[in-house]
Formats: structure tokens, sequence, C-alpha cells
């Protein structure tokens, strides 16, 4: 396991534009965050502090801080196609198999490399927002900093399953722009039958139905949290209320994408002429 | 023989077209192996099924004793097909490196093989910075990596200029003289005549010839002839049971054997017929001419 990981990341690290966009999405959301949570003097006319506001108080931050940072995702979404369209236009895929990588091989030292990735960013995130949370929050017992931690599993969960989605669509277009294009059509084709079935048949039910479609169940792992925010500063108004917690049936639907996904990848492969 | 690797009956169906069709050999440790056909016979695909890239549709392969999986198989071969493939952003070292951390072989390896190759001052630029010739010598290098039983070359002189192909051709022989068993497809026949002492003989997927390349048309060779009086030469041949053909063509005739015959008693034979030869030479048919002679009887 350990040898296809240190393969894949061979591939990456010494690609420029890998480095970058892989910067960008994992260290980027981190020093963002770090720079909003401190005081910021807006040209000496007010003092601007988010913190001030109870956003990063124990346990909302961790529900704020995995949702931003997972809007980062995108970026390193442009690496998983293209270390697949990579190695079908120069061919090394080929040559990879060649010099004795079975397909099999070859499908995990991706997978891995998307868990080993996804798992750095949760500790990375982990790690800001228990800091930020310690100085700020209120409350510093342990039972309430560890609470709704869960949103932790489900960030990691999040994008081990939309990586995956995306290795996949790579290894079915094989280029990177179409990938992200695929990527795009998906989102559109999933509102669509959302719009049929709400027509059709009702709203709520569309709406159940919808959660099980891959992308809108990687996003519905973590609801937005500013109408949680403003729910918490209105208490009296009921028609705030939703339900925003990551449970334990939603990390299964997007689980069992991961699988699907990874398997067709692998199927696909398996099948293919190269 | 230890046996390298089996073909059975391997068929591949590119939908209605039929690249490979059938084909059995085996080819055993030690020997110089030629693919010959022309573009399009199932080489490359032949090639690439056993390597592991094209799925079959029929038939089965197995490598070595038949124990091995297909790609712990592949990590004792050196194989380059068509094109050099390496990451471009990388220099000539990582690239090494990587197919040293697939194979399972030391680093230690890379500058020795580079060495082989004539590389080892470039080993530090990127691969996109070479030309084809260097690219072609890397992958040769890289196939070498493992030290392996079996080396596999698919046209490895395609697209290079004539001190390329040179290059090229110099390396393969010191391999072949070192022992190495060297499979070799290509359509310049040339190329495999000198290097390869069995070939296979492709034509549209299907197998013509398979063996010792001097075993692969049943001829005794033919002798060039020219002499002071031409037409009474060949009247001469025409007559003589040891000969089953007479081709003359700008006073060079070719006289093609039936049977066995040596030189010296052939030429004592017209000496005292009354001619004088000013031209003996006896030959055997190139690979290039049984080649064709071989693709057009079928």
């Amino acid at each position: 396991m350990l040898r296809l990981l240190n393969l894949e990341l061979q591939k990456l690290l010494l690609n420029r534009t890998s480095k970058i966009l892989i910067f960008i999405s994992f260290v980027l959301p981190f020093f963002v965050i770090l720079l909003s949570s401190l005081k910021i003097n807006v040209f000496g006319f007010f003092t601007l502090e988010l913190g001030e506001l109870g956003i990063f108080n124990f346990p909302v931050i961790w529900h704020l801080t995995t949702f931003f940072a997972s809007q980062f995702k995108f970026f390193f979404a442009i690496v998983v196609v293209s270390m697949i369209g990579n190695e079908y236009s120069n061919k090394t895929i080929k040559q990879n198999l060649i010099d004795g990588l079975s397909k099999k091989e070859f499908i995990l030292s991706k997978f891995y490399t998307i868990v080993f990735f996804s798992l750095i960013s949760t500790i990375l995130i982990a790690l800001i927002s228990f800091c930020i949370g310690l100085y700020y929050s209120s409350y510093t017992e342990a039972s309430i900093i560890l609470r709704e931690t869960e949103f932790l599993l489900a960030y990691f969960v999040k994008l081990i399953g939309f990586f995956s989605l995306c290795l996949f669509f790579g290894m079915l277009v094989k280029r990177s722009a179409f990938a992200l294009a695929f990527l795009f059509i998906l989102f559109i084709v999933e509102w669509i039958l959302f719009g049929i079935m709400a027509w059709k048949l009702d709203s709520n039910l569309a709406e159940k139905i919808q959660n099980f479609f891959p992308l809108k169940s990687m996003y519905k792992l973590i609801d937005q949290p500013f109408q949680r925010i403003a729910m918490s500063k209105f208490p009296e108004k009921a028609n705030l209320v939703y339900d925003y917690g990551a449970h334990g049936y939603e990390i299964l639907i997007v689980l069992c994408w991961t699988a699907l996904f990874i398997l067709l990848s692998f199927r696909l492969l398996k099948k293919r002429d190269l | 023989m230890e046996s390298i690797l089996t073909i059975n009956n391997l068929t591949k169906k590119f939908g209605h077209l039929t690249a490979v069709k059938d084909l059995t050999f085996t080819i055993n440790k030690g020997n110089v192996y030629g693919i010959l056909g022309p573009n399009g016979s199932g080489k490359s695909t032949t090639l690439g099924i056993v390597l592991n890239v094209v799925n079959k549709t029929e038939g089965n392969f197995h490598w070595f004793d038949g124990n091995t999986s297909t790609h712990d198989a592949l990590k004792k071969v050196g194989a380059i097909i068509e094109r050099p493939n390496f990451y471009p952003y990388m220099t000539a070292a990582q690239n090494l490196k990587l197919v040293c951390k697939i194979k399972g072989v030391d680093y230690s390896k890379i500058d020795e093989k580079l060495e082989i190759v004539g590389l080892l001052n470039r080993k530090n630029s990127k691969f996109r910075t070479y030309s084809l010739g260097m690219k072609q010598r890397l992958a040769i290098a890289s196939a070498l990596l493992n030290d392996p039983e079996i080396l596999i070359l698919d046209e490895p002189t395609n697209g290079l200029d004539p001190q390329g192909i040179h290059q090229i051709r110099e390396i393969i022989k010191q391999i072949a003289e070192k022992g190495t068993t060297i499979l070799l497809a290509s359509h310049l026949l040339d190329e495999v005549e000198k290097v390869c002492s069995h070939v296979v003989v492709l034509r549209k997927g299907v197998k013509l010839y398979s063996g010792r390349v001097d075993e692969m048309i049943s001829s005794h060779g033919f002798f060039e002839l020219k002499s002071t009086d031409n037409s009474k030469l060949i009247t001469l041949l025409e007559k003589h049971k040891s000969f089953n053909k007479v081709i003359s063509k700008n006073n060079l005739i070719t006289a093609f054997l039936s049977e066995p015959m040596r030189s010296e008693n052939f030429n004592e034979f017209v000496f005292k017929q009354d001619i004088i030869l000013t031209h003996l030479v006896q030959r055997k048919e190139s690979l290039e001419e049984q080649f064709l002679q071989l693709t057009d009887n079928n």
C-alpha cells in the first residue's frame, strides 16, 4: 500500500501544476480561516472581529470550518482528473502496466492518494478549528469541544466521495477538461431530475430522492451553516429550523457511491484495450 | 529447453476485424526471436496481449512456468512498445526511479543502465528536452533496469535517423551477446536478419511460419553467374537436373537449385563444358526474399 501511495506521490509532487493546485486546495483554506479569525481593523473606522459573532464557539466551529474548507475541494478535483488525463495523454498508463503494475494496483494507487490527501486535509482543518475554538470559545469543557466532531468525519468522507467521482469521470473520458465538464453536467442533470420529480410527484418526496444522488448526497453531508447561525441569533423564528446534522445514513450513502465509483473505474480499465 | 512465453490459440477481435487469429508459438530461453509482418499484421496486438494492456478474445498465454500472474511476470520482463512513454516533466533519473518502484528494483541500477545507453551525462535533464533518439535509448535503459529474462522490442528504430538506428542496433547486439532472450517485432527485415536466430512470420493476424531463420523456406539457395557465353550457359543449365528455375536479367543469370550442390563442383562441371565463368556467387535467399516468397505463396 505504501509502495502504491509512494508511486503516485512521486508523479504528483514532481509536477509543478499539481503541486500548486494541491497547495491551493488544502493550505489556502487553512490560511483563510486563520486570517478571518484575526481582528481586522478596517481603515481605522471600525474593527471587524468575526469571533465576536460567536461563530468560532464550540461546537459550531466544526460545522463552519468544514463547510467552508470543503468549498476548496474543486482545486484538488482538477488534480484528480488531470492525474488520470495525463496518464492517458502521455501513454504512461500503458507503460506502467507493461512495467508490471496490475490494473487493480493502478486504480488503488490513485485511490490511496485521494484518501491520503483527504486525511491530511481533515487533520489540518481539525487542528486549526481546535486552536481557534480554544481561543474564542466561552466553553472549553471536553464534552462540548468533542460535540459535533462528526462533521470532521463527514468532511473526510465528503472529500473521498467527491474525488472518487472525479476519478471515475477521469477514467471514463480520459481527458481532464471533459471530465470536469461531466461534473458540471451531472450537477445540472441532478437538478433537472429534481425539477421533474418535484413537478410530477411532490417536492418533499423529490427532495428525499434527490438526497440519494451522488453530488447532492455529498453536499448534504455538511449543510450550509449560515441558517444555523441565524437560528441561534433569532431562536424565536421557527421557520429557520432545519436539519443540519451530519447523519450516519448520509455518510453511508456517500460511502456506497465511493465504492461504486472505484469499482466502476476498475471495471472500465479492465475491459479497455490501451 | 526452458520456455519463457507460451502462446496457445490466441485470438483478438476488434469488432468485426480479427487482428490476431489462432496464434500459437513458444519463446525459449536464450534465443533471439523476430516477429515479422507488414504493418497491421497483428504484431503489436500480440505483444499488447502478453504485456497486459490489450484484452484477449480467446485462447491463452502464460509466462515462464505458468505459475506467476501476468503482472508479476512482467516485473521480470523488459519491454518497449511503439514510442517511448515517460512523464515529460520528470528528469530521466526520476522517470527511471519510478520504474524501479514499480518493478521493485534497487535504485543503484539507474546509473548503471544509463551508462549502457550513453545517457549518464544527461540524467538530470527533463524528459521533454530529449530528442527522439535519446528518448528511445532511455526506454531501453528503463527496460533493462530489472536485468530482464526477456527483452521485448516493438519497432525500436521506428522514426529514428540513421545514426539513431545504428546506436539502437549496437545496443541490441550487445544485449543479445550477453545471452538475454530478445523478442524483436519489426517490419524492417534487414534489422531482424542481423540479430535474430528465430522468426515468427505473421500476415493479417495469421501465423505463416515460426522456426529458425535459415529453415524458413525449403530452398538450397541459388547461383549468380556471368560467363563468356551466356546463351550456351542458359541452355546447359535448363537441361541440368539440379536446377529448377533459370532467370536471366541484365547479363546476370540466376539459377535456383533443386538439390544441394557445391560451387566448386559446379565450376568444374561448366568448365568441362567449355564455358568459362566470369562471375560465380552462391547465395541463400535473404530474409527479405524469403519473406516475400512466403507471403506471396499464401
